[in-house]
C-alpha cells in the first residue's frame, strides 16, 4: 500500500534516441504529483517507465535507479510483469475490455494475480467501483459489458480495474484528456479521495488541473526538438504557480512559453 | 448536390459542370457491380433450368438415396446423400485442422515473432495458396497418404468404436481415404485462414494491449484479454472463407480419395466422391442433357452449400469486430 517513489539519476533512451535526461526526484506515499510541460518534454515517457511500460516500445531502455520504497525495479529479477501488478495505470484514453462485463473489467487484475474465490471478487468489485465513484451508477448492470458505459464512466471504470488490485502507486497518464469538464471534474474530486490511500502520479496537459489536485509539480522542458527533455524543477504546486525558482518554469506557467 | 445550395449562382456550378463525367463514373462503377449480381443470378438460373428435368426424371430420391446412376437416360437413379457426407466430413475435418493451426500462426506471427522475420515468414505462408490443387494433389495421393497410413491404422484399431475412426466402405484399404484428403484441404485452406486472421490480430487497438499490459498481463494473457477478444469474429470469419475453399475443391480431391462400390460408412476412412470431384470425374461424358442434368443438380446443391457458408461468414464479419 501507497510506497515511496524515488528516481535517482534517470536516463531514458529509445534505440539511439536520448529522449530524458538525468532526472532526480521523488514521490511520498499518499501525496499528488503532477508532470507538467510542453508536449516532446518527456513527462509521460517518464511515467511510463515507473511501471516499466515504456519496455513495450522496441529498442527503450533505462539508465538510473527506480525505487519504490528503496527497492530498484530495474533490478536483476525483478520482473516487469511483477511491478506492473504492484503499480496501477490509467491512461489517457479510457481503454475497458469492450467484451467484459463491468464486473470482470473491475477484477480483471485481480484474476491475473490467480484470486478466484467468487465472494472475494464481488466484495473487491464493489469497494473498488465505490472507490471510483462509480458504483451508483452501475451496481444495477454490472454483467453488461464495459464498452456500453459514457467515456467519464468508462475512465472511472479504468480507475476502478486499476486501484482493485491495492496498487502501491498509481499512474496516470493525463486521464481527462478525452473527457468533458464534467467528467473531468468527476475525476478530479476522485484524485482527491484517492490520494488517502494512494500514491498517485499524474501527468496533465492541464495546468490548473495540475494546481488543482497535486501536492508537488514537476516541470519538465525540453531545449528544442530532438534534445532529450529534462526536469527542470520540482517542488510544492503552491510555490510552482506563485513562486516557481528556474526562471523557465515561470515563463511556461504564465503563458510566456517560446 | 451544388447546384441546390447555391441557387443564385449565375456561373455553371461546380457540380454540374463535372456533371457529365460524374453520371458516367456513376453508370460505369453501377454496371460493374451489377454485372456480378447478374452472374450470380445466371448462374444459379443455369443450375436450376438444367437440373429440374433430370430431377423429375429421377427414379430415386434425390436427397436420400446414396447411388448416382446415370447410364440409362431412361432410368435415372441418384442422390446426393454420400456426396453431402464426404464433402461434409472432408471439409470438416480440414476446417478442424487448420482451424487451431491457422490461429496458432497468426499469434505467432503477431505477438512472438520479431516483425523482421514475420514478413518472410506470411510470405512462405503466401507461397502455401500459390500452390496448384493439382501438385496438392498428386503429393497427397503419392506422399502423404502412404506416410499417414500407420496413423490412420493406428486410430482404425484403437478408437474403431467411434463411427468417424471405423472400417471405412474401402476397407481394408486405409490411403486415399476421407482422412487423407481432410489433411490436404487443411493444407490448402490454412493460408486463408492465417493470412486474413493474423491481419485483424495486427489490428488490435494499441490502448487495448496497454490496457491488459498494465494490469500485469504476461504476453499470453494479454492475447487472451486484448487480441482474441478483438479478432475473434475476424477468425471466425476467415474459418468460413476456408470452409468454402474446401467445399469447392475439386481435382485435388479427385486424385486423392478412392472411388468405393459400396455406400458410405460415414466413416473417415470411406471412399468416394464430394460434389465437386464427382462432377468432374464424370465431365468427359456430358452429352445427354437428362444425365448431365443429375450432375447439375449435385452442382446446384455444392452452389447453395457454398452460398450459405459464405453468408454465415458475411453475417460474423460484418457485426461488429469488437463488440
Amino acid at each position: 500500500m501507497a510506497k515511496r517513489l524515488d528516481l535517482k539519476d534517470v536516463d531514458i533512451y529509445y534505440g539511439d534516441f536520448h529522449a530524458v535526461q538525468d532526472v532526480n526526484l521523488s514521490v511520498p506515499p499518499r501525496t499528488v504529483t503532477s508532470f507538467i510541460g510542453p508536449s516532446g518534454c518527456g513527462k509521460s515517457t517518464v511515467l511510463r517507465t515507473l511501471n516499466r511500460m515504456h519496455e513495450e516500445i522496441p529498442g527503450a531502455r533505462v539508465e538510473g535507479e527506480i525505487q519504490l520504497d528503496g527497492e530498484d525495479i530495474y533490478a536483476r529479477g525483478s520482473d516487469a510483469v511483477a511491478v506492473r501488478r504492484t503499480i496501477g495505470m490509467v491512461f489517457q484514453r479510457p481503454n475497458p475490455f469492450p467484451t467484459m462485463s463491468i464486473r470482470d473489467n473491475v477484477v480483471a487484475g485481480l484474476k491475473l494475480q490467480g484470486v478466484r474465490d467468487k465472494k472475494k471478487l464481488d466484495e473487491v468489485c464493489e469497494a473498488s467501483l465505490r472507490g471510483a465513484n462509480l458504483w451508483k451508477e452501475v451496481e444495477s448492470r454490472l454483467d453488461k459489458p464495459g464498452g456500453g458505459l459514457s467515456g467519464g464512466q468508462q475512465q472511472r471504470l479504468c480507475i476502478a480495474r486499476a486501484i482493485a488490485v491495492q496498487p502501491d502507486v498509481l499512474l496516470m497518464d493525463e486521464p481527462c484528456s478525452a473527457l468533458d469538464p464534467i467528467s473531468t471534474l468527476a475525476i478530479e474530486d476522485l484524485i482527491g479521495d484517492l490520494k488517502k490511500e494512494y500514491t498517485i502520479v499524474i501527468v496533465t496537459h492541464n495546468m490548473q488541473q495540475a494546481a488543482r489536485v497535486s501536492d508537488q509539480t514537476a516541470f519538465f522542458n525540453l531545449e528544442a526538438t530532438g534534445k532529450p527533455g529534462h526536469l527542470v524543477e520540482i517542488d510544492d504546486t503552491e510555490k510552482i504557480f506563485s513562486n516557481p525558482t528556474e526562471r523557465e518554469t515561470e515563463d511556461y506557467i504564465s503563458g510566456r512559453f517560446g | 448536390m451544388g447546384s441546390v445550395s447555391e441557387p443564385q449562382s449565375p456561373k455553371a456550378s461546380p457540380a454540374s459542370t463535372g456533371g457529365a463525367g460524374e453520371r458516367a463514373f456513376r453508370w460505369l462503377t453501377s454496371g460493374a457491380g451489377l454485372v456480378v449480381v447478374a452472374a450470380v443470378v445466371l448462374i444459379g438460373v443455369f443450375l436450376i433450368v438444367q437440373a429440374v428435368p433430370s430431377l423429375i426424371a429421377n427414379h430415386a430420391n434425390f436427397f436420400t438415396s446414396a447411388q448416382f446412376n446415370t447410364g440409362d437416360a431412361n432410368n435415372l437413379m441418384f442422390g446426393i446423400r454420400d456426396l453431402l457426407v464426404v464433402t461434409l466430413l472432408s471439409s470438416l475435418m480440414a476446417l478442424a485442422i487448420a482451424m487451431p493451426v491457422g490461429l496458432g500462426i497468426a499469434l505467432f506471427l503477431t505477438q512472438y515473432t520479431p516483425s523482421r522475420l514475420a514478413r518472410p515468414f506470411a510470405f512462405v505462408i503466401g507461397v502455401l495458396a500459390a500452390v496448384p490443387s493439382i501438385v496438392y494433389g498428386l503429393w497427397g495421393i503419392l506422399v502423404l497418404a502412404p506416410v499417414i497410413e500407420p496413423f490412420a491404422q493406428f486410430l482404425q484399431t484403437y478408437l474403431g468404436w467411434f463411427f468417424l475412426f471405423s472400417p471405412g466402405n474401402i476397407s481394408p484399404v486405409l490411403t486415399g481415404t476421407i482422412f487423407t484428403a481432410g489433411i490436404i484441404l487443411a493444407i490448402m485452406i490454412l493460408p486463408i485462414i492465417t493470412a486474413t486472421t493474423q491481419e485483424v490480430f495486427r489490428q488490435t487497438p494499441r490502448f487495448q494491449i496497454e490496457a491488459a499490459q498494465a494490469l500485469g498481463a504476461t504476453r499470453w494473457e494479454v492475447i487472451r484479454m486484448a487480441v482474441l477478444p478483438y479478432g475473434r469474429s475476424g477468425f471466425i470469419a476467415a474459418s468460413m472463407l476456408g470452409l468454402g475453399r474446401a467445399l469447392g475443391e475439386t481435382i485435388a480431391i479427385l486424385l486423392v480419395i478412392r472411388a468405393s462400390t459400396s455406400p458410405s460408412h460415414g466413416s473417415l476412412f470411406d471412399g468416394g466422391y464430394t460434389f465437386a470431384s464427382l462432377i468432374a470425374s464424370a465431365a468427359s461424358e456430358f452429352s445427354q442433357p437428362l444425365p448431365t442434368g443429375a450432375y447439375i443438380a449435385a452442382g446446384l446443391v455444392l452452389f447453395v452449400l457454398t452460398f450459405v457458408v459464405n453468408a454465415i461468414a458475411r453475417v460474423v464479419a460484418g457485426g461488429k469486430v469488437n463488440g
